[in-house]
């Protein structure tokens, strides 16, 4: 039977993967010196889910994150992808996974063909032909084939979260994980962002973790949502939850009323 | 008590870092382009300052000599010391203190940077050991490079001084016969007892330097403490161990 079947399937796609982990995070606590960033954290992620983690900054969020990929180690409880324990190496080289980060982190010394180039040259995926279809694939997936042979100090901020998540595509990862992707993007910068999340989900089948503060985001493409406040799990439940939501924390942090009579830095005060 | 721990977490690390770094030297021959890049940097770059450096001191090594020499009639001999401690002690340590000046603050301002905007943690995720593609290679290089610089140290510092007591009135040697009386005193030992010490210090400072930069945290401002740390570190590391390694050369 031919593959190209799928009607939805641009021709430019390359195969989608099957091998989609489910990620448990496990009583996940995490202190560092005294100040106690994660209190006995708890969820699981199913494979091929979008989950979105939200949350007021400093509650955490990026702090787990960093569990997950292994760049941070518990002080107590785990972080198991497919089962695997996401603290050692090991797991590194059995899971494919690739993390957008906030800032980018792309290589500033390298073009952005050579960023993108950089992981299947390194772990030897393919021939110098063959990684230059891959990563040629991936910048036009994401609209940037003119973007190639330009340094990282020459883009604008939308165009180098494209990078991020190109070069994050090329790994062709079973787990994709992205720090706050639509932050400090335009309105329509940030729906192109969330679009292309939901669509990577959709071609791949890659289970995603999204890290973000954007309502939008979560109440259009989340399969689930969870919300981190002080370090505690709040809320867990589907997006549609995010809708009228029981606890008055998180309503106040999902529709925040703009107060000029009693405005909240005062409330701080007093 | 804070400043001991932190002395001892240093050790501990960079040790750590050279074992990591040296595993992977099987993957040298697949990283080939960026140990040639990693030698022309530390090589190429570091030559011309090497070599006017190593010139001067040289030449003054042998306008000293010349001074101190003439009130007991010992003028013959300037060759033989000026060969001497450029081979045994100025060339090495020239070569590594420029190497720390020159391409270790470079290192650790590279590595420090790519630490704090998070390059080596997005390194860290796509399972590229930072040590595999950062720290080997330079390693690697400053052994092959370090013999290099340390022998054209010597040889212009020789050069120096001929040239210094062959046009110095007060000195007048002629450059044959200040060979001459180099080639008696100074064995093929001398030579490659300094070139032994070159790359103890060149190994280190490049170790040093980029074990600061890769634990470097916070934002620009620890970048540049990481470059101070880790030139002012390597400069008293050269020195120290410049001490035991001629100690334990002599002993042999």
């Amino acid at each position: 039977m031919p593959t190209a079947t799928t009607p939805t399937s641009p021709p430019n796609l390359p195969a989608g993967n099957d091998g989609a982990v489910g990620v448990a995070i496990e009583d996940l606590s995490k202190r560092f010196g005294t100040f106690e960033v994660l209190k006995n954290v708890s969820f699981t992620v199913q494979p091929g889910e979008i989950f979105v983690l939200m949350g007021p900054s400093g509650s955490g969020k990026s702090v787990l994150l960093k569990h997950i990929v292994g760049l941070e180690m518990p002080t107590s409880g785990r972080v198991t992808i497919d089962g695997l324990d996401a603290a050692a190496e090991k797991t590194r080289e059995r899971v494919r996974m690739a993390l957008v980060f906030q800032a980018g982190a792309l290589f500033n010394s390298m073009s952005v063909y050579d960023n993108l180039a950089l992981y299947p040259r390194e772990h030897r995926m393919a021939s110098e032909a063959g990684i230059r279809d891959k990563v040629m694939r991936a910048l036009q997936i994401l609209s940037l084939e003119t973007a190639a042979q330009k340094f990282p100090s020459e883009l604008s901020g939308g165009m180098k979260k494209r990078v991020a998540i190109a070069r994050a595509l090329v790994v062709e990862p079973q787990l994709m994980l992205y720090d706050e992707p639509t932050s400090e993007l335009d309105p329509v910068m940030s729906a192109t962002i969330s679009e292309i999340i939901a669509t990577l989900r959709e071609q791949y089948h890659v289970t995603t973790i999204v890290v973000s503060h954007d309502r939008d985001l979560a109440l259009n493409i989340a399969d689930r949502v969870g919300i981190l406040m002080g370090g505690k799990l709040v809320s867990l439940g589907p997006r549609s939850a995010l809708r009228e939501p029981a606890d008055p924390r998180v309503a106040d942090f999902l529709n925040p009323k703009i107060n000029l009579k009693n405005p909240r830095f005062k409330q701080l005060e007093s | 008590m804070n400043q001991f721990t932190r002395i001892l977490e240093g050790i501990g690390s960079t040790v750590l870092l050279f074992g990591r770094s040296v595993a992977y030297l099987p993957t040298l021959p697949r990283q080939f382009g960026r140990f040639i890049e990693q030698c022309y940097l530390i090589g190429y770059t570091t030559l011309p300052i090497v070599a006017i450096l190593s010139f001067f001191i040289g030449s003054v090594l042998a306008l000293q000599a010349g001074y101190s020499m003439e009130n007991f009639g010992g003028k013959q001999f300037i060759g033989s010391l000026v060969g001497l401690s450029m081979a045994r002690e100025l060339g090495p340590m020239m070569a590594a203190i420029l190497l720390a000046g020159r391409v270790g603050s470079a290192i650790a301002a590279e590595l420090a940077s790519m630490k704090v905007y998070q390059e080596v943690d997005a390194l860290v995720t796509m399972n590229i050991p930072p040590p595999r593609m950062l720290v080997m290679p330079r390693l690697a290089a400053v052994v092959f490079m370090m013999p290099v610089l340390a022998i054209i140290a010597n040889l212009v510092g020789w050069f120096g001084g001929a040239i210094i007591c062959s046009v110095t009135d007060s000195i007048a040697i002629d450059p044959a016969s200040y060979f001459s009386t180099m080639r008696m005193f100074l064995k093929f030992k001398d030579v490659v007892n300094g070139l032994i010490k070159a790359e103890i210090f060149g190994l280190t400072v490049v170790l040093v330097c980029c074990n600061i930069g890769l634990n470097t945290r916070g934002g620009p401002r620890e970048i540049g403490a990481a470059v101070t740390r880790a030139v002012v570190v390597s400069l008293i590391l050269i020195l120290v161990l410049d001490y035991f390694v001629t100690k334990l050369l002599t002993l042999m």
